[in-house]
């Protein structure tokens, strides 16, 4: 698909309307690989406390593009392409593990842990025959190193050299609401990642979306947890790139929440043990649900005490993988930890106010199946406006803004 | 306390405890492929523990569970969830429980330890059927007056992956 051709596949001038065409076509799949995954984004790649030691190392992935994150001897976060420079290769295979030197299978062509090639085996021939020529220079063949930068624990890569640094990136509200939850040492608890049938924007875009939380996630309006009515707002910066969905505490008008007759409300429905909603306020702003949204793949949630941050890896036009990494402090006393542990429950594949999400991007792929080119999907709860809102979420705001940052990012 | 099978008394008694836990394995088995999911609370002690939790969080120590219960309260909730709460995809599943290996014995015999396989089969409505979980169950299990009741069930799925969503229980 050219270039040209693209430029008219926007229907119009703001995101009120995007085109159903955009998820799961191969052609604008290959070029979300180039623009998106290796443009000028900043993505999320896991939490620096998942290395803690020199030589730890684990393998992910920026779209297609397999990853490897490591920390040296000396304490510092790398990068790397996990692409052996010989013949291309996989290095790491192991999600995670400890090592002193990359080694490649293959060849056994070996990268220190900042992606150096070390040594080539047989690289001098054997009795003086065969190897490699003499102009060979392993400091150019290193694993070709991303541009890294950690904040608050949190580590992103890019291909871009030419992306603002990565504070500027998130903005200042986004980078403030990071180091409210990333303000003392983490613990890892887990991880676990969540197969779906659906393009990747489709979960991007469910994850901002307050609209749905409600309504498709029962749970929370049963039991009266987090309804639309309760205090919050949505937060959005640059344009629509990054966004949060945030409410507090208490409930302000529930008459009003009860009269819209929601299929969830059900009075006789009771949990028979409640404790798993037992929960303790730790952040002194009161929010109890905070869904952060970092264009293009990185989530970061707080839903009462569960942490995690979610990373979101496309596979294929029509595939996506959830990689969920939950965390809590090292200074968790233990009701806290158990009480993050049972929260559990409400999260990831199984979670009661989350398992909805691991279909529901699926059941749009199968209903946009075989619609023509023009279909739209409509984005108007609210306006047309990508703009922080404090007084409602009844509103698409933060969803138009990821499809804005999307097309801006695409060229459309 | 605590015997180590190799050392059960006699092959009778080894004999029976297996009855035991097979008895348990299949009506474990009939609850949840039958959609019998109100009785499955009950094949657990009133207190008794149900976790699901990946290979490699359990290898590596990590406590995050996919799905857990402490007690009969948390079961029945789960299945209020799927019954009336939870919005997914109609399906089913089907259970192989295989290759028992007994651990140990707690309790003048009273309490057993041992380890099955499991495999479960999930169709969905289209008819498409899947290989949804293959792993291991580690159980805990008190061998009483009405038979066999599991005290605890740890379900080691033997992936880090879960496709779509988890709504009954492995």
């Amino acid at each position: 698909m050219s270039r040209i051709e693209l430029k008219n596949i926007w229907p119009g001038d703001d995101a009120t309307r995007v085109p159903y065409r955009l998820m799961g076509d191969p052609d604008i799949h290959a070029l979300e690989q180039e623009l998106i995954f290796q443009g000028d984004t900043w993505h999320y790649l896991c939490l620096d406390a998942e290395l803690p030691d020199g030589g730890c190392f684990k393998t992910t992935f920026i779209g297609a593009t397999p990853v490897v994150v490591t920390r040296d001897e000396e304490g510092a976060i790398h990068a790397l392409i996990n692409r052996c420079q010989h013949k291309g290769a996989l290095v790491c295979v192991e999600p995670c593990g400890k090592a002193k030197t990359l080694r490649c299978l293959y060849h056994g062509w070996s990268y220190d842990l900042s992606g150096r090639l070390r040594f080539v085996p047989f690289e001098q021939g054997i009795q003086g025959k065969g190897g490699m020529p003499a102009g060979f220079d392993k400091s150019r063949h290193g694993m070709s190193p991303l541009r890294v930068a950690v904040f608050e624990g949190v580590v992103f890569a890019t291909h871009s050299e030419a992306v603002e640094p990565l504070e500027q990136y998130l903005g200042s509200d986004m980078a403030a609401h990071m180091r409210r939850v990333f303000h003392k040492p983490v613990e890892i608890l887990g991880s676990y990642t969540q197969v779906m049938h659906n393009n990747w924007t489709l979960y991007m875009e469910n994850a901002r979306d307050s609209y749905h939380a409600t309504i498709l996630h029962a749970f929370y309006a049963t039991f009266k947890l987090n309804r639309l009515t309760m205090g919050g707002g949505l937060t959005v910066n640059h344009d629509g790139r990054n966004t949060m969905n945030y409410s507090i505490g208490a409930s302000l008008r529930e008459g009003e929440y009860d009269a819209e007759k929601l299929r969830a409300v059900m009075e006789d429905v009771g949990l028979a043990d409640p404790s798993l909603l037992a929960n303790r306020q730790e952040f002194p702003d009161g929010i109890t649900v905070a869904i952060q949204s970092i264009f293009p793949t990185c989530v970061n949630q707080q839903i009462y005490n569960t942490l995690a941050m979610r990373q979101v890896v496309p596979k294929g036009p029509n595939g996506t993988e959830l990689h969920w990494t939950f965390f809590g402090y090292r200074d968790d006393d233990p009701a806290l930890r158990a009480m993050r542990l049972k929260q559990a429950n409400l999260i990831g594949p199984a979670g009661y106010v989350s398992m909805e999400d691991g279909v529901i991007g699926e059941y749009v792929q199968r209903g946009i199946a075989g619609e023509g080119q023009d279909s739209c999907a409509i984005l108007a709860m609210g306006g047309s406006e990508v703009a922080s809102v404090t007084d409602s979420r009844a509103n698409e705001t933060t969803v138009r803004g990821f499809w804005q940052a999307y097309r801006s990012v695409m060229g459309l | 306390m605590s015997e180590n099978f190799e050392m059960a008394p006699d092959q009778l008694h080894r004999r029976q405890i297996e009855a035991h836990v097979q008895d348990l394995h299949n009506r474990y088995v009939r609850v949840l492929d039958d959609g019998e999911y109100e009785a499955w609370p009950q094949l657990f002690t009133e207190d008794g523990r149900y976790t699901i939790i990946t290979r490699e969080n359990h290898r590596r120590g990590l406590p995050l569970p996919i799905m857990s219960c402490e007690g009969r309260g948390m079961m029945q909730d789960r299945i209020t969830g799927l019954r009336r709460i939870n919005v997914y995809e109609p399906q089913s599943y089907s259970h192989q429980i295989s290759a028992l290996r007994l651990i140990g014995l707690e309790e003048d015999g009273h309490v057993v330890t041992c380890i099955s396989n499991y495999l479960v089969v999930r169709i969905l409505l289209s008819g498409a059927m899947s290989l949804f979980s293959v792993g291991t169950y580690h159980d805990r299990i008190r061998i009483g007056d009405q038979g066999a009741l599991l005290e605890e069930r740890i379900v080691v799925h033997a992936s880090s992956q879960v496709d779509t969503l988890l709504v009954i229980p492995l």
